[in-house]
């Protein structure tokens, strides 16, 4: 793993006017790893994946992609990235097929290999049988997966997803993550951004956590899970009356407690004991739930605040 | 700034002609017709309807004298037509140009490629005009043939600033100005339907403003076998310098939209 990195930025930073929306984060990501930015809306991600797919350029840093500079290769760059923006724009007045092969003609392939791709990536996705299906009826995850299928149409070497799953319901999203690790098994560098942990831990290899334009951690998911986070959570809910003085009565049980608007949070390394230690004290919630911690409790303890409101 | 040395890759330019062709593959039989109808009803209407109670204008009959007018009217009303809703909508609806953007597609091959394809579009509906407008009779020069190249260049002329203005606006409702103020008195008052002699003097510099004038007298020029009010060169070279500052401004403008 000695290669050089596919991407890598020292010190990246991004600002419109007086906003600055990327303030000087390093990142290495390397070939055949699923990289992912983590964070909530606002914190940068975008942005840091424009100046990736080289359709923005850095107000400062460094940056080099596939080992070329944006500012002076962007059209080499691009050439070999594929893109599957926030927002779907495909072209609802063509057919699916149509939306592949206009496509394919950008990067220069040609017309004979544009379709035969175009057969091949609608297979991958599982829309073969809507291939000469106009894009509009087709549902939001369908257009997703055509919007992936258009990504890989130049075979490229890093695929960019911008939220790759937002917006979508839960079978659509499940559809689509077994889709997107198709890819990775396949090798293919991807690098993605997301506000659902779930997503994250799923698909990612390594992942930066984002908050404010700066990178706030970096790890695997279970490795940011155990630097800074306790094993496991207990959550625990009081419905209307909830009673004065909870951190008081509660001090001391697990290794720490966070008081959110309609939940509380003990974080311990054994979360049936914390419970019980709970109930022992004499509080009485009206749920009370044993999980193992994730990465919105990373987030959490990083930020103080959660990742989706 | 780098505004015209933003390369044109003709690969990457024939890719965007060709998704717009391929569009236009859905509805090029309701526009063939529209463009063939169009024409028919403009002649009979105004050429022999007006036409019969005008008589002549500088010595020809009426539907000779505005057949060339409304050939390059024909142009300049699709250049414009198809660079406002359809531009402004691959940036905002469809987002076709931040599609491409993503890809080794650049700003000035997006220009280019529309141009190329308003220019096709523009030259099929004044090849249609000018057939129907041969069997009225209307044509009295074998310089006709030579119109095509003369709405080729107004079309241009037309298309390139309209892209710009329809890339730098972030409102639809902006058309209705353009729509109102140029589209509409240009049409009027270009010299289509009457000499712009006619207008007080203090109002024949607007028209000399607008490409569709040059384009009109060069047109008229051709068709009647007669020598338009400026040197031909004088028309030509206007023509092309708009067409090289609309270009210019279509590119910065993409430009501006697509990055940040």
């Amino acid at each position: 793993m000695s290669e050089q990195p596919l991407i890598h930025a020292r010190g990246l930073v991004k600002r419109f006017g007086d906003f600055t929306a990327v303030d000087g984060i390093d990142v290495q990501v390397r070939a055949g790893e699923a990289f992912g930015f983590l964070g909530p809306n606002g914190a940068g991600k975008s942005s840091t994946m424009r100046m990736i797919g080289c359709v923005s350029l850095p107000t400062a840093g460094e940056l080099s992609i596939l080992g070329m500079d944006p500012a002076r290769d962007g059209t080499r760059i691009r050439a070999r990235l594929g893109v599957c923006p926030q927002l779907d724009n495909l072209d609802p007045d063509l057919s699916v097929r149509e939306n592949l092969t206009t496509y394919a003609r950008y990067f220069g392939i040609p017309r004979a290999e544009a379709r035969r791709r175009a057969d091949e990536l609608l297979e991958f996705v599982r829309l073969s049988d809507r291939a000469g299906s106009m894009v509009e009826p087709l549902s939001g995850g369908m257009k997703r997966r055509l919007t992936i299928a258009r990504a890989m149409v130049n075979d490229p070497d890093i695929v960019l997803l911008d939220e790759p799953t937002t917006g979508l319901d839960p079978q659509a999203r499940h559809l689509l993550w077994e889709r997107l690790f198709q890819l990775k098994r396949r090798g293919t560098t991807l690098v993605l951004t997301t506000h659902y942990m779930d997503e994250a831990e799923q698909l990612c290899d390594r992942l930066v956590v984002m908050d404010a334009g700066r990178i706030v951690a970096e790890g695997s998911p279970r490795s940011l899970i155990e630097t800074h986070c306790t094993p496991e959570v207990v959550e625990l809910r009081f419905g209307d009356d909830r009673p004065a003085d909870l951190a008081g009565k509660l001090e001391g049980v697990g290794e720490r407690v966070d008081q959110l608007a309609d939940r509380l949070l003990v974080y311990a390394a054994d979360g049936d004991a914390a419970a019980a230690e709970v109930h022992r004290r004499g509080v009485t919630p009206s749920s009370v739930l044993v999980r193992r911690a994730s990465l919105e409790d990373v987030f959490l303890q990083l930020t103080g605040r959660t990742l989706v409101d | 700034m780098s505004t015209l040395t933003s390369p044109i890759t003709p690969r990457s330019t024939l890719a965007v002609l060709e998704r717009a062709l391929t569009l236009y593959r859905r509805l090029w039989r309701a526009s063939a017709f529209s463009s063939f109808l169009l024409p028919v009803m403009f002649l009979a209407s105004i050429g022999l309807g007006v036409g019969g109670h005008i008589g002549t204008v500088d010595g020809v009959e009426y539907l000779s004298w505005i057949v060339p007018g409304v050939l390059v009217s024909t142009a300049f009303q699709m250049a414009i037509g198809e660079c406002t809703y359809p531009v402004f909508g691959d940036f905002r609806w469809v987002r076709a140009y931040p599609a491409m953007s993503a890809t080794p597609v650049q700003v000035a091959d997006m220009v280019a490629g529309w141009l190329l394809y308003i220019l096709i579009r523009a030259l099929l509906a004044v090849l249609v005009f000018l057939g129907v407008t041969w069997l009225f009779g209307a044509l009295h020069s074998p310089w006709a043939l030579l119109t095509p190249l003369v709405c080729a260049l107004v079309t241009l002329a037309t298309a390139a600033p309209t892209m710009a203005f329809a890339a730098g606006i972030h409102h639809d409702g902006y058309f209705a100005l353009l729509f109102r103020f140029v589209l509409i008195p240009s049409t009027l008052f270009a010299g289509v339907f009457f000499p712009v002699d006619q207008l007080p003097a203090a109002a024949r510099p607007l028209a000399y403003l607008s490409p569709l004038w040059h384009g009109v007298e060069l047109s008229r020029a051709a068709t009647l076998g007669a020598a338009p009010p400026w040197p031909i060169a004088a028309h030509t070279a206007y023509l092309l310098a708009f067409t090289a500052a609309g270009v210019a401004w279509a590119v910065h403008a993409f430009r501006k939209r697509l990055q940040d």
